[in-house]
């Protein structure tokens, strides 16, 4: 397929290997790297990356798998908002999974009756409200610059068609303040970071000045083998120049700008706030928040959210795996309590958690 | 979750609603979020149900040789 199949070429993927470990050889020290998204830990498991690198290249995991940094007590609101008679919840189907305390999920308040909607997107919102004009819709709404336009853009358009019954539960997450929190983190020390190419799709380069500023490398990296190694090798370029600085490897889908237009509505739609990572906890400005032109459409104040009390699994090591202080092995349910059909954590429950990634390809 | 995948427009209506081909199978996706001219035969990557980007070939082609060069494929 165009745009895939080039970027799987066994061939340009091996001599790209052989210049990495070159680089790696002549740097004559460990590196760190991290890459930050969900979909790049996807791509390095299936591809067994991993296992391919010189053995002084770790790669490890970040947090950009959004439901996996999904605080539990923002799970649990949406366990209680799904529950709400009247309700349809309309969630993307990787939330369904997750459970919050108890292990309560929200399959099970499915099964218990509650009207939950798998939708593949936010536009799906528009015709349920539609058809449902007795019902409240209410969009769980997760994800990164990515997706947070989208729903922006769904909300923009309720907005001027006059719809009612629609509203979002915003936990949307912006990514460059959470990279802050790891690039300050004296403990992690990562040479390099693989940014993640879809959010910089929207926001573009700028955003990751920061983490050039504090000696790292970023390089906004694609999703397919020869983009991955090719970011791996702009990263060991820069250690090699000894200058760090944001640059970018998916440059066919990632403008330096951004995108403007869905920049501009995601601003005009939701404003930034603190909001608790798992793993992370509190960030300054690092969630999105309606902006009181669109308070109409926001969950958090349509529905009277009681204080909830959340207690994390006990044993369950996200948090940790998140911020990449250890890999899922050293978590000691790994495989043996915790599996994909039996997962303890978000981690294990979505499909580019780490945890589960790693079950699947380690 | 931030997975975007290129598709080739086949149509467009009056709604900015593009019918795309993405593997082989053919999805509606949105043109909201993108602000230079798309026409059918055009690629975007699409995620979520909207493209978020309209690909470059020639810009894309043209990084791709020089990899390959750098690489020595
Ligand atoms: S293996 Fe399971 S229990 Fe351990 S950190 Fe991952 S999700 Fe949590």
């Amino acid at each position: 397929m165009k745009f895939i199949d080039e970027y799987r070429d066994p061939l340009l993927a091996g001599k790209l290997l052989e210049r990495i470990a070159r680089l790696a050889l002549s740097a004559g020290r460990q590196m760190t790297i991290m890459e930050v998204c969900g979909t790049h830990t996807v791509t390095i498991g299936r591809f067994g990356i991993r296992n391919l690198l010189p053995e002084n290249i770790r790669l490890i995991s970040g947090p950009g798998c959004p439901v996996c940094v999904t605080s539990i007590h923002d799970v649990d609101s949406a366990l209680f908002l799904a529950g709400i008679p009247g309700v349809i919840f309309a969630t993307f189907g990787d939330m369904l999974r997750v459970p919050g305390s108890q292990g309560v999920t929200l399959q099970r308040v499915k099964a218990r009756g509650a009207d939950i909607r798998v939708i593949p997107s936010a536009v799906d919102c528009i015709e349920l409200a539609g058809e449902n004009r007795t019902k409240e819709v209410v969009l769980m709404g997760i994800g990164f610059e990515t997706t947070s336009p989208t729903v922006a853009s769904v909300v923009r358009d309720c907005k001027e068609r006059g719809i009612k019954n629609f509203s979002v539960f915003s936990v949307h997450k912006v990514i460059p303040p959470a990279l802050k929190v790891l690039v300050d983190d004296p403990a992690l020390n990562i040479d390099g970071f693989l940014c993640p190419g879809h959010v910089s799709t929207i926001i573009g380069a700028e955003p990751y000045t920061f983490v050039a500023e504090a000696g790292s490398s970023a390089v906004i990296t694609g999703f397919e083998p020869v983009d991955i190694l090719e970011g791996i090798f702009m990263i060991l370029g820069q250690i090699r120049e000894h200058k760090k600085t944001v640059a970018i490897q998916y440059r066919r889908g990632v403008n330096p700008e951004g995108n403007l237009r869905a920049k501009e509505l995601l601003n005009d739609v939701f404003k930034p706030g603190a909001t608790s990572w798992r793993g992370l906890g509190m960030i300054p400005d690092s969630g999105l928040y309606f902006r009181e032109a669109y308070r109409n459409f926001d969950a958090r104040l349509r529905f009277d959210i009681p204080p909830l009390e959340s207690v994390e699994v006990t044993g369950c090591r996200c948090g940790d795996v998140l911020r990449g202080i250890i890999s899922p092995r050293e978590c000691p349910l790994f495989k043996s309590v915790c599996t994909p059909l039996n997962p303890l954590g978000p981690c294990m429950v979505s499909t580019e958690g780490t945890c589960s990634a790693y079950y699947r390809y380690h | 979750m931030c997975l975007g995948i290129p598709g080739k427009i086949l149509s467009i209506d009056e709604h900015k609603r593009a019918v795309v081909e993405i593997s082989g199978v053919q999805r509606e996706v949105r043109l909201d979020l993108i602000a230079e001219a798309t026409e059918p035969g055009d690629y975007v990557i699409c995620h979520a149900g909207f493209a978020i980007h309209r690909i470059d070939e020639n810009l894309a082609q043209e990084l791709l040789d020089c990899l390959r060069e750098i690489a020595g494929t």
